[in-house]
C-alpha cells in the first residue's frame, strides 16, 4: 500500500498503461506544457514525450472526434476534457459516433478511446462549468459510465477503462485530486459493476458515487454517535453498468433507501435506481424512497450558498437520513 | 413522397456531347498507368452503382425501404475516382450519401440492398440503414448521418495512421454544405496543425438539401483551406481521369509528406436531396437535364474509353445487362432474407457484452423494464 492522492493516483494509472500499451496515447487541452489544468497529467510530458502526451487546440469536437476516429483504428487515446462541462460542445462526437459506431456497423468496429475530468460544482465556477453528466452520458448505450470516489478505486478503475474495448467516460472531482487514500502497490484493477459496500449497516441503505460516498459516511458516523444508527453506505463506481444486486441484497437487509447523488432530481441517476428498486425490491420496503441532491436551478455562484444549500453535503444527508427513519 | 419515377436510362439516353475528347487528362501518371482492363473496371463500377441506386427507387415506392434513401446518381466519378486509388493502408469516410463509395471500396451489393431493406444479412445485420454503411475490412469507415460529424474522425484515421508510422492518408468526403460545420473547421485546424495525412474531400453538387451554395456559403468553400495554410484543389468531378489526376497528386503529398489539403470537386446529383423530396422548388428541370446530357460521368468516360478503343457496343452493352443482373439479384437476396430479432437489438451496441466472456460485473448493462 502506498498513500496516493486521488490525483496521483489517476496519474499512475495513465503512467502504467503508457508504459504498458503503445498504443495509448494522452491527449487534451494544457496536458502537456502546462502539466495539466488540475496537474493530473504533471511531469508526464517530460518523461514520456511528446508522441504520447499530446497538447490539443481548444476544439472539443475536433479533438474527441479525432481520439473517437483513431481509436476506431486501435489506437487508444485517454482524452482529458479540462471541465466534462464542456462535452456540450463535443456532444455529437460523443452521442453520436462514440456510442453508436459499434452498432451502426453491425459489431464491425469498436471504440476503445477514454474521456475523462472533473464533473463536479462545489467550486464556485458558476453554471458553466458545474455540470454532473453521469446520467446524460449514461442515457446512451454504448457509453460506459464511471465515476470513482477514492484514490484506489480511481487508479484500478481507470486502468480497467483504458484497456476496455468500449468508450469509458471517466468522471472525475475536482474536490477529490487532493484527497489521499491507500492505494495497493502493482498492476490492479477493477471490474466496471461491481459496487462497493463502502460502510456495512442494518438501518439504512445509502447509495451514492463519487464525492457524495464521502458526504454519505460522514453522515453515517454522525447517525452512528447521535442516534446508534446504523447505515449501510454503497458506493456504485460505476453508473453503466450498474451494480443493482448489491443495492438490492442491502434494501433486503435494512429496508430503507436513501439515494445520494450530486444530480439535479430531474431525471437524474438517482431517479432511475429508484425506479429500479422499487419494481424489484416493492416488498421489501418500509418507507418510501428518499433522494438528496442538488437543488434544482443552474449552479449558483454565491459560495456558501452554493455549497450549503445547493449541494448535497453532510448536514442534508443527515436531514434526509432522519426522513427516511421517521 | 415522390410519385414512382418514370426512370429513364440514364446513360445514352440523350445524345451526349462530351466537353472534350480525348479527356485532357488521359496522359496524367495515375491515368496513363491504368490497363485496359483496370479502365474497364472503373467503368463497370460507375455502371454497378448507378443500375444499384436505381433498382433501388422501384423498391423504395413499394415501401420496403425505410427512412431515407439519398442517391449518389451523377456524382459516381467521385467515388470510383478516388477510391481507385486506395493503398492497403489508405482509409475512406464520408457521410449519408454513400453508397457510391460502398460500391466503389469493394463491397458486395447484395448486403449493401439487404441493409436497405433492413435485413439481418445487410452490411450493417440491419441496423445502420442506408445512411450507415461500413466496411472495416476494406478500410471504408461509414456512412454518417450527421452533416459534417465525420471529418473529425477521418482525421483521427489520418492521425492513427501517421501514430502507428504507416504511409496511408485518409479520404474524408463531405457535401457542400457542411464545410459550414464548425466541427469541419475544427478538423481542418487540427489537420494543418500536426501534418495529418487527410484530404477532406468536398463533392460539390452545388446544393445542400434545397439550398444552393451561393444561400448558404459566403466565399469559395475550397478556398477555406487557406486559413489553416492547407493546400486545396479544386477540379471537375464529371470526368474520372480529371478526379484521379487530381487526388492521385494530393495523396501522394499527404502519403509522403503528411500533408492535409481540401479538394473541392464540382459534381451534380440528379435526384432529389433524398427520394422523399419532390426536387420542384430549388432548381431548374433543364439544369438538370443540361448536367445529364452534357456531363454526365458514366457517358464522358464511356465515350473516352470508345476513343481509347477500349470500351466496345458490346462491351457497353454486356456490362450494363450484369450491372442490372446484379441489382436484380442484389434484391433477390434482400427478399429473400429475414429481419433481426428482438433479441438482436442488443447485440453489437457494447464490445464486452457481445463476448462470450464478459470483463465487467453488474447485472444492469441494458434496463430492460418489460
Ligand atoms: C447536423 C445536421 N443538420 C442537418 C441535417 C439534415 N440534413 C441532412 S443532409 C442535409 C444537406 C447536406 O448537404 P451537403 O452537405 O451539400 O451534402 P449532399 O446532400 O449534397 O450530398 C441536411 C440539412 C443533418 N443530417 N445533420
Ligand atoms: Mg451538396
Amino acid at each position: 500500500m502506498a498513500t496516493l492522492t486521488y490525483r496521483e493516483a489517476i496519474r499512475a494509472a495513465l503512467s502504467e498503461e503508457i508504459e504498458r500499451d503503445p498504443n495509448v496515447v494522452i491527449l487534451g487541452e494544457e496536458v502537456a506544457q502546462f502539466n495539466g489544468a488540475y496537474k493530473v497529467t504533471e511531469g508526464m510530458l517530460e518523461k514520456y514525450g511528446p508522441k504520447r502526451i499530446v497538447d490539443t487546440p481548444i476544439s472539443e469536437a475536433g479533438f474527441i472526434g479525432m481520439g473517437i476516429g483513431a481509436s476506431m483504428l486501435g489506437i487508444r487515446p485517454v482524452m482529458e476534457l479540462m471541465f466534462w462541462s464542456f462535452y456540450s460542445v463535443a456532444f455529437d462526437q460523443i452521442v453520436n459516433n462514440a456510442a453508436n459506431v459499434r452498432y451502426m456497423s453491425g459489431g464491425q468496429i469498436a471504440c476503445p478511446i477514454v474521456i475523462r475530468g472533473p464533473a463536479n460544482g462545489g467550486t464556485n465556477v458558476g453554471a458553466t462549468h458545474s455540470h454532473t453528466p453521469e446520467n446524460i452520458l449514461a442515457h446512451h448505450p454504448g457509453l460506459k459510465v464511471v465515476v470513482p470516489s477514492n484514490a484506489a478505486d480511481a487508479k484500478a478503475l481507470m486502468k480497467t477503462a483504458i484497456r476496455d474495448n468500449d468508450p469509458v467516460m471517466f468522471l472525475e472531482n475536482t474536490l477529490l485530486y487532493g484527497v489521499p487514500g491507500e492505494v495497493p502497490e502493482g498492476d490492479v484493477t477493477l471490474p466496471f459493476g461491481r459496487a462497493a459496500i463502502a460502510r456495512e449497516g442494518k438501518d439504512l441503505t445509502i447509495v451514492a458515487y463519487g464525492r457524495c460516498v464521502v458526504h454519505s459516511l460522514a453522515a453515517a458516523e454522525q447517525m452512528k454517535t447521535e442516534k446508534g444508527l446504523d447505515i449501510e453506505v454503497i458506493d456504485l463506481r460505476t453508473i453503466r453498468p450498474l451494480d443493482v444486486n448489491t443495492v438490492l441484497k442491502s434494501v433486503a437487509k435494512t429496508h430503507r433507501v436513501l439515494i445520494v447523488e450530486e444530480q439535479r432530481p430531474f431525471c437524474s441517476v438517482g431517479s432511475h435506481l429508484a425506479a429500479i428498486i422499487q419494481e424489484e425490491a416493492f416488498d421489501e420496503l418500509d418507507a418510501p424512497i428518499l433522494r438528496v441532491g442538488t437543488i434544482d436551478a443552474p449552479a449558483i455562484y454565491a459560495p456558501p450558498v452554493e455549497k450549503q444549500f445547493q449541494l448535497p453535503n453532510p448536514e442534508r444527508v443527515v436531514a434526509g437520513i432522519l426522513k427516511v427513519m421517521r | 413522397m415522390s410519385k414512382k419515377p418514370s426512370a429513364p436510362a440514364e446513360t445514352g439516353a440523350a445524345p451526349a456531347v462530351t466537353p472534350s475528347l480525348p479527356s485532357p487528362h488521359a496522359k496524367a501518371p495515375a491515368n496513363a498507368a491504368l490497363t485496359a482492363e483496370q479502365k474497364i473496371e472503373l467503368y463497370r463500377k460507375m455502371v454497378r452503382i448507378r443500375r444499384f441506386e436505381e433498382r433501388c427507387l422501384p423498391v423504395y415506392n413499394a415501401g420496403k425501404i425505410g427512412g431515407f434513401l439519398h442517391l449518389y446518381i451523377g456524382q459516381e466519378a467521385v467515388a470510383v475516382g478516388a477510391c481507385s486509388l486506395m493503398g492497403k493502408d489508405d482509409h475512406v469516410i464520408t457521410a449519408y450519401r454513400d453508397h457510391g463509395h460502398a460500391i466503389a471500396v469493394g463491397m458486395d451489393t447484395k448486403p449493401l440492398m439487404a441493409e436497405l431493406y433492413g435485413k439481418v444479412t445487410g452490411c450493417s445485420k440491419g441496423k445502420g440503414g442506408s445512411m450507415h454503411y461500413f466496411a472495416p475490412d476494406l478500410n471504408y469507415w461509414g456512412g454518417h448521418g450527421i452533416v459534417g460529424g465525420q471529418i473529425p474522425l477521418g482525421t483521427g484515421l489520418a492521425y492513427g495512421v501517421k501514430y502507428q508510422g504507416k504511409k496511408g492518408a485518409a479520404m474524408a468526403f463531405m457535401g457542400d454544405g457542411a464545410v459550414n460545420q464548425g466541427a469541419v473547421h475544427e478538423a481542418y485546424n487540427l489537420a494543418a496543425l500536426w501534418d495529418l495525412p487527410v484530404l477532406f474531400v468536398i463533392e460539390n453538387n452545388r446544393y445542400s438539401m434545397g439550398t444552393s451554395q451561393e444561400r448558404s456559403s459566403a466565399g469559395e468553400l475550397g478556398k477555406r483551406a487557406e486559413a489553416y495554410d492547407m493546400k486545396w484543389y479544386v477540379c471537375g468531378g464529371h470526368d474520372l481521369y480529371e478526379v484521379r489526376a487530381t487526388l492521385d497528386e494530393a495523396l501522394r503529398r499527404a502519403r509522403e509528406q503528411h500533408k492535409p489539403a481540401v479538394v473541392e470537386i464540382d459534381t451534380y446529383r440528379y435526384r432529389g436531396h433524398s427520394v422523399a423530396d419532390p426536387d420542384k422548388t430549388y432548381r431548374d428541370r433543364k439544369e438538370i437535364e443540361d448536367y445529364r446530357n452534357t456531363k454526365d460521368p458514366l457517358q464522358i468516360f464511356q465515350n473516352q474509353l470508345v476513343f481509347e478503343k477500349v470500351l466496345t457496343d458490346a462491351l457497353i452493352a454486356e456490362i450494363d445487362a450484369a450491372a442490372r443482373a446484379e441489382a436484380d439479384r442484389a434484391v433477390e437476396f434482400a427478399e429473400a432474407s429475414p429481419f433481426p430479432t428482438a433479441e438482436d437489438i442488443q447485440k453489437d451496441v457494447y464490445w464486452e457484452t457481445d463476448q462470450a466472456q464478459r470483463t465487467s460485473e453488474g447485472r444492469i448493462f441494458f434496463n430492460n423494464i418489460d
